[in-house]
């Protein structure tokens, strides 16, 4: 029971009888804990409730940090991959060629053209996978538990033709510096385009079960509202930032990689609200199909990795055959390969908007320092902002249409 | 990648950008006092031919044994203009406090609240100056080169494990 | 009652006078161990990448559904499976601990992936090597992350360890308190 000494947010004025007196109310403080089913694992929100409006929220992060800068200061350039691949888990292959972008733009590499598509067609093909997570994940925490079985379908048929081409369904390590690893095995493509066939057809499932669904329109049309100058200004970028109207995408504004011969849009929304950005993401994952389709049209037989034994490990048949190669091979491996001295930076269009990597090397085999530009990490530092004034429910989608991973976010 | 921009801040700030170059695969950089990267920065973000809208990706790197010790990167980019330009600042080891860009950029907030608790660069003017990623019982700041990687400091008593390779205790050998 | 070793087995012949059970006790603790080990009511705490191959296991293709353990139940005090899913780190462990003590017996401990084994390859400032360095755990999933038929096997091993374990039906003993440190 209130005590009259209690000072509350809206205070009781007289009225005619007690029966008509606004109810006094107390904002609450409420702890979305760290291990809490709709903060995505490891985000600990404290939000300062009124009624069911949101006054103020603080994000606390850190749960999940692992430490990747400095344990990448602690191996070779080549052994970082793994690291990598753990930032964003849902579309690994990304943070390879991202990392390996940045290695190869130091050392001066030319990288094959069958190696150039191979990492766009994988690439593309997480980005599908990273999608699907959102959506199925957005439609099990608005009550679509099916959109959920539909998109694990979906993705575990992308991380199968996935698993014979990389060894793992989820953390790839598929890129190499100057390269990829391994050549698809026989029949690959022919799979892909199958699953590819599979995957649009569960898409328009998907679609048909959200898109028009009058309970996933009431939540999400006209919540978690971003505008296009606070939006630049938090430094979004990705399908979050084109949902705000800002039409940048990085395969189209500085293409890297063979990103300028593919024929492909780029979704722009025009509301900046959750509505819009997961349509952004179903769009998007339409094209993705459109080029790994046009990637297997162009893409030719050839090398999949520079022929630099500086920096490529040579074939088998050389290093157990030459002196060169099998020298070429020790050094690679044991002494990790020797970086020019010097920094750079280098950014793609991964799933989530632009992920960066900043290399600086001082010569030797490991990195002297890796940093990474999450893409989720501006979002989440703009969801206070986006959830002022807002219901407490409206948390929900807005979280998950951030797509904020928690393994780049905190590395 | 902006020939245009670089030489717009070189003519606008000539004593503040101490050296301006192109470094490999095409990046533009330029090394910026201390003192003066607030005005930089809010040159370059309001001059409409630089137009740098976009929060920047502020990291900073620790050469330890070279003079200034620490260097803060800043990372930008035009929406508009389409370039990119890096920023090197260059901070001493024993004044290690900067000018925030926080009230330019509302998106530096948490980067250089990354800079401050990973490596000890504080912001003057920093809305919420405190941790990022480490808890508050932290003592240090972890990836300065002096500190060690595998310096643990447990929250909850944690059980000890002998392990020969990694030897006994939370913080291994 | 947390077994944390194989001396929770039930021998078959007792050694101590109060470990004896009597063939209808036997009977009952077969009983309740089939019982509780095809109910599992998980608690998922998913922290990391491993998270994503939860998700793949509870779907419809790698059925967590069929071993009786498909309904997670997000209260510690409702949940009797504790899925520490991905890597914990020294911030977390607090948590960790937190939800573990939490829980209500009889309750059960799986680590989930190599990081809530043994710390991945995470040896460095940040990461808990092992959660079991804070709470027992009954089953490790190795695997970085772990394949989900991994998983259903670590499942698996889990319902024979519970069933292998003496039940009561009304256990006067106090339970076992956490060990401090």
């Amino acid at each position: 029971m209130s005590k009259a000494t209690e000072t509350a947010v809206h205070p009781v004025p007289a009225a005619a009888s007690p029966l008509d007196a606004p109810f006094p109310t107390k904002r609450m403080l409420v702890n979305l804990g760290p291990s809490h089913p709709a903060m995505h694992g490891t985000v600990r929100a404290v939000v300062e409730l009124d009624g069911e409006a949101v006054h103020a929220m603080k994000l606390d992060i850190g749960f999940l940090h692992r430490g990747f800068e400095k344990s990448c200061e602690n191996v070779t350039w080549t052994q970082v991959f793994p690291y990598t691949d753990r930032l964003n888990y849902v579309s690994s292959i990304m943070n390879n060629v991202g990392y390996a972008l940045a290695v190869e733009k130091l050392a001066g590499l030319q990288v094959p053209e069958r190696a150039q598509y191979l990492r766009v067609i994988t690439s593309e093909l997480h980005r599908m996978c990273d999608h699907l997570t959102l959506i199925s994940a957005m439609g099990l925490e608005l009550g679509a538990m099916t959109v959920l079985i539909y998109g694990m379908e979906a993705r575990d048929l992308i991380w199968d033709r996935l698993t014979e081409l990389c060894g793992a369904r989820l953390t790839s390590n598929y890129a190499r510096v100057g390269g990829v690893s391994r050549d698809v095995p026989p029949g690959w493509n022919e799979k892909v385009l199958r699953i590819l066939d599979r995957t649009e057809a569960l898409r328009v499932e998907i679609d048909r079960l959200l898109t028009r669904n009058r309970i996933v329109i009431d939540r999400t049309r006209g919540t978690g509202v971003v505008s296009r100058e606070d939006a630049i200004d938090y430094g979004f970028t990705g399908p979050c930032l084109r949902a705000s109207g800002v039409s940048y995408d990085v395969r189209k504004a500085s293409p890297y990689l063979v990103y300028d011969r593919l024929d492909f849009d780029v979704p722009v929304g025009s509301n900046g609200d959750n509505f819009d950005r997961y349509l952004m993401r179903m769009e998007e994952m339409k094209q993705s199909d459109r080029i790994v389709r046009q990637c297997f049209d162009q893409m030719q037989p050839g090398a999949i990795a520079a022929d630099d034994s500086r920096y490529v490990l040579p074939p088998k048949p050389e290093v157990y055959g030459s002196i060169e190669g099998a020298m070429a091979h020790f050094k690679i491996i044991m002494e990790g390969i020797k970086v020019p001295a010097g920094e750079a930076y280098a950014y793609v269009e991964a799933a989530n908007g632009e992920l960066g990597f900043y290399a600086v090397s001082d010569g030797s085999g490991r990195p002297y320092k890796l940093g990474v530009r999450a893409p989720g990490w501006n979002m989440l530092m703009a969801l206070p902002q986006m959830m002022e004034g807002k219901l407490l429910a409206d948390l929900i989608p807005t979280f998950d249409t951030i797509n904020m991973i928690g393994g780049e976010v905190e590395q | 990648m902006s020939q245009a921009a670089l030489q717009r801040l070189k003519e606008r700030f000539p004593d503040a950008v101490t050296e301006a170059y192109t470094g490999p695969g095409g990046d533009d950089v330029a090394l910026v006092k201390k003192e003066s990267i607030e005005e930089v920065c809010r040159f370059l973000k309001s001059d409409p031919e630089t137009a740098f809208d976009m929060a920047p990706y502020i990291t900073a790197v620790d050469y330890m044994g070279s003079e200034p010790r620490f260097e803060l990167v800043y990372q930008m980019y035009s929406t508009t203009r389409n370039h990119r330009l890096r920023l090197r600042v260059g901070v001493p080891e024993s004044d290690p406090v900067v000018r925030s860009v926080t009230p330019l950029w509302k998106g530096a907030n948490w980067y250089e609240r990354y800079c401050w608790d990973l490596y000890g660069i504080r912001f003057e003017g920093h809305p919420d100056m405190r941790r990022l990623y480490m808890y508050e019982e932290f003592v240090g700041h972890p990836l300065r080169k002096d500190y060690s990687l595998r310096g643990r400091q447990p929250l909850i008593p944690e059980r000890q494990v002998d392990e020969p390779f990694r030897g006994p205790g939370p913080s291994g050998s | 009652m947390s077994a944390t070793s194989d001396l929770d087995l039930v021998p078959a012949i007792a050694t101590r006078r109060e470990d004896a059970l009597s063939g209808l006790e036997k009977m009952v603790s077969k009983g309740l161990g089939w019982a509780r080990k095809y109910s599992l009511f998980q608690y998922p705490f998913v922290t990391a990448c491993c998270g994503m191959e939860f998700m793949a296991v509870a779907a419809a293709r790698y059925d967590l559904d069929r071993f009786g353990a498909a309904l997670p139940r997000f209260s510690p005090r409702q949940a009797d499976l504790l899925m520490v899913v991905g890597t914990v780190n020294v911030k977390q462990a607090p948590i960790l601990r937190r939800v573990y003590d939490s829980m209500a017996d009889p309750k059960w401990v799986v680590a989930f992936g190599v990081c809530a084994s043994s710390g991945g390859f995470y040896d460095n400032y940040a990461t808990v090597q092992g959660i079991d360095r804070i709470i027992p755990v009954d089953v490790y999933i190795p695997g970085c992350p772990p394949r989900p038929e991994q998983v259903l096997d670590g499942i698996i091993l889990l319902q024979q360890k519970i069933q292998d374990q003496p039940h009561k039906l009304i256990d006067r003993e106090k339970p076992a308190l956490p060990a401090k440190g």
